[in-house]
């Protein structure tokens, strides 16, 4: 079994939002760049399967000019065995999964993350399955490889089912896919440099969607403050003032 | 010319969440002159799909079909797809929740429709298309303008009033006609949670975080959350220490939520925290320390001891009940 993880080179969880140009565009200065979170835990499961039989190779993809390649390299570390990066501008949804779908044609399994933490897209996935006309699950939170036979695990409104659907697929991951993700070790680091990251020139394509412009939100009005021996005033506000009791 | 929403169903039941989409649907309709149109697929009583038209779908398309139980993603939305068709939708819409999020991509592939997903509240503007949603998992706002002839969005839940509009409803049995080759999804085994409120769908939740010191401590919040009808959830510190189940982290990367109220036990807040919580109408905050970053994302905090406040809270929420 072949897969390929989807990577969104997404800024640190922790960075301070800010644009520029009259809001129209993300302010990319000083920002860390990290693998999208979904699509951190989604190659850590694919490095889980690998270790315990019957994955032959991880491919990582991201669709990005030449700044998201450390990110790449990271994923690299982790474990992956080659890397492509589709050398264009990700305009959007529908532009980047056009560029994936390219790439995408020799693998049985494909992992995308629920969303990423930048744009909070959640389409690129369900674009990708639906372009290349192959089943996808979203949702995902489990996949084990029973006998060469894929056991997914999704999540529905009031609990889970397991499910089999046929490969190739694509299974668009979120929390519980894996626990911890997967930190890169030294000797992971010196190998990531040696291993293959294929640059490929995109098609053509049009964006669909055009981010116009960008709000920070209104500031929050103050804190109502409840004294720490009188919480009932606390039940009080929230029933008669905020009422949500 | 028409706006298509995808009602789904929960065992045969509508809820809140459909008629608040319902109405949402027809706001838009009513800035494009157009009708609303509900699609339902599953087995939906008579009176159940009438219901949607309190709140204005002039049509309800009724597919009945067993072989989307298996909620194949595919068949979905191929499905979908269909009747956005043969009703020349120009704007369709799905809930953002799980089934949503699963199916409105490959729709919009189908249909050549550019997509947004968690959309919140009406759009900016109906022509150019231009609608506003959450970006930066919450830290910002964009708005985006789709520039294709149809549009597929998806709704961000309580984002937009329910709103009455009593319209005449006419329910017409609809045949996708999709072959058994599209269904490809085959459900092995299903476990349901019951006699829980399920985190993603709870009005009220209750949280806790590391400040909370221990499993043994989640007595009082379970009692509060039971006597609230909420929700339990916790910070990813909890769930990594394995104090409580994964399925109770909120935040960045765990279950995003968006309740009426929530309130979060100990919790400092930090920005991956906050990012699943924000959405959220109200927040409370309890927390020792004054200058925790939770305050500043609150509507109302207390500073101090969870355990001297749970007790408290717990007998005036008895108080409250018994009063009603």
């Amino acid at each position: 079994m072949k897969i390929l993880v989807l990577i969104s080179n997404v800024p640190d969880t922790t960075t301070k939002i800010r644009f520029t140009g009259d809001n129209k565009a993300f302010d990319a200065t000083g920002v860390q760049w990290i693998i999208n979170p979904w699509d951190e835990l989604a190659l850590t499961r694919a490095m889980e399967l690998k270790e315990a039989g019957g994955v032959e190779k991880i491919t990582v993809a991201n669709v990005g000019a030449k700044i998201t390649e450390p990110t790449l390299r990271k994923a690299l570390a982790v474990g992956a065995d080659d890397a492509i990066r589709i050398d264009a501008e990700p305009l959007d949804a529908y532009f980047v999964a056009t560029q994936l779908a390219e790439v995408a044609k020799d693998y049985d399994l494909i992992l995308a993350g629920i969303e990423a933490s930048d744009y909070n897209g959640a389409g690129v996935g369900g674009m990708l399955a639906e372009m290349m006309g192959i089943n996808s699950v979203s949702a995902v939170s489990g996949i084990d490889l029973e006998n060469g036979e894929l056991k997914i695990h999704r999540d529905i409104d009031g609990g889970s089912q397991v499910l089999t659907v046929p490969t190739p697929l694509v299974a668009i991951v979120q929390k519980g896919i894996a626990i911890d993700p997967r930190i890169p070790a030294m000797r992971g680091i010196m190998m990531a440099r040696k291993k293959p990251l294929n640059v490929v020139p995109p098609v053509d394509a049009e964006a669909r969607t055009e981010f116009l412009t960008y709000e920070l939100p209104a500031p929050k009005a103050a804190c109502k403050m409840v004294d720490e021996d009188n919480a009932k005033e606390l039940v009080r506000l929230l029933r008669e003032e905020a009422k949500v009791l | 010319m028409s706006v298509l929403v995808y009602t789904e169903n929960w065992s045969g039941k509508f809820k809140k969440l459909s008629y608040e989409i319902v109405s949402f649907a027809a706001a838009i309709a009513k800035e494009m002159g157009s009708p609303v149109t509900a699609l339902s697929i599953g087995h939906v009583a008579d009176d159940e799909l009438k219901s949607l038209g309190k709140y204005g779908a002039n049509k309800v398309l009724n597919v009945q079909d067993d072989r989307f139980e298996s909620l194949d993603n595919k068949a979905l939305a191929d499905a979908v797809a269909k009747a956005a068709e043969s009703e020349s939708a120009k704007v369709v819409i799905f809930a953002h929740n799980n089934e949503g999020k699963a199916i409105a991509p490959r729709v919009s592939v189908k249909l050549n429709a550019g997509l947004v997903t968690g959309v919140t509240g009406l759009p900016v503007s109906v022509d150019p298309f231009v609608v506003r949603k959450k970006v930066f998992t919450g830290k910002a706002f964009a708005n985006i303008q789709i520039k294709t002839d149809v549009k597929v969005i998806t709704f961000a839940q309580n984002s937009y009033e329910v709103v009455e509009t009593p319209t005449d409803t006419a329910i017409e049995a609809f045949d996708p006609q999709i072959s058994d080759g599209e269904f490809n999804t085959v459900v092995k085994d299903t476990h349901l949670i019951t006699g829980k409120v399920l985190l993603t769908d709870a009005e009220i939740v209750v949280s806790g975080g590391r400040g909370m010191k221990g499993p043994e401590n989640w007595g009082g919040l379970e009692e509060l959350g039971e006597l609230l009808g909420a929700g339990m959830a916790c910070s990813r510190p909890v769930s990594d220490e394995g104090w409580r189940s994964h399925e109770e982290h909120v935040g960045q990367t765990g279950k995003i939520i968006a309740p009426n109220l929530y309130l979060a036990f100990g919790i400092s807040g930090a920005i991956q925290h906050l990012g699943g919580v924000n959405s959220s109408k109200y927040i409370v905050a309890i927390n020792k320390d004054p200058e925790a970053p939770i305050f500043e994302a609150s509507d109302y905090g207390i500073v101090g001891d969870a355990f001297k406040v749970i007790p408290q809270l717990i007998e005036a929420v008895k108080e409250m009940k018994a009063n009603k």
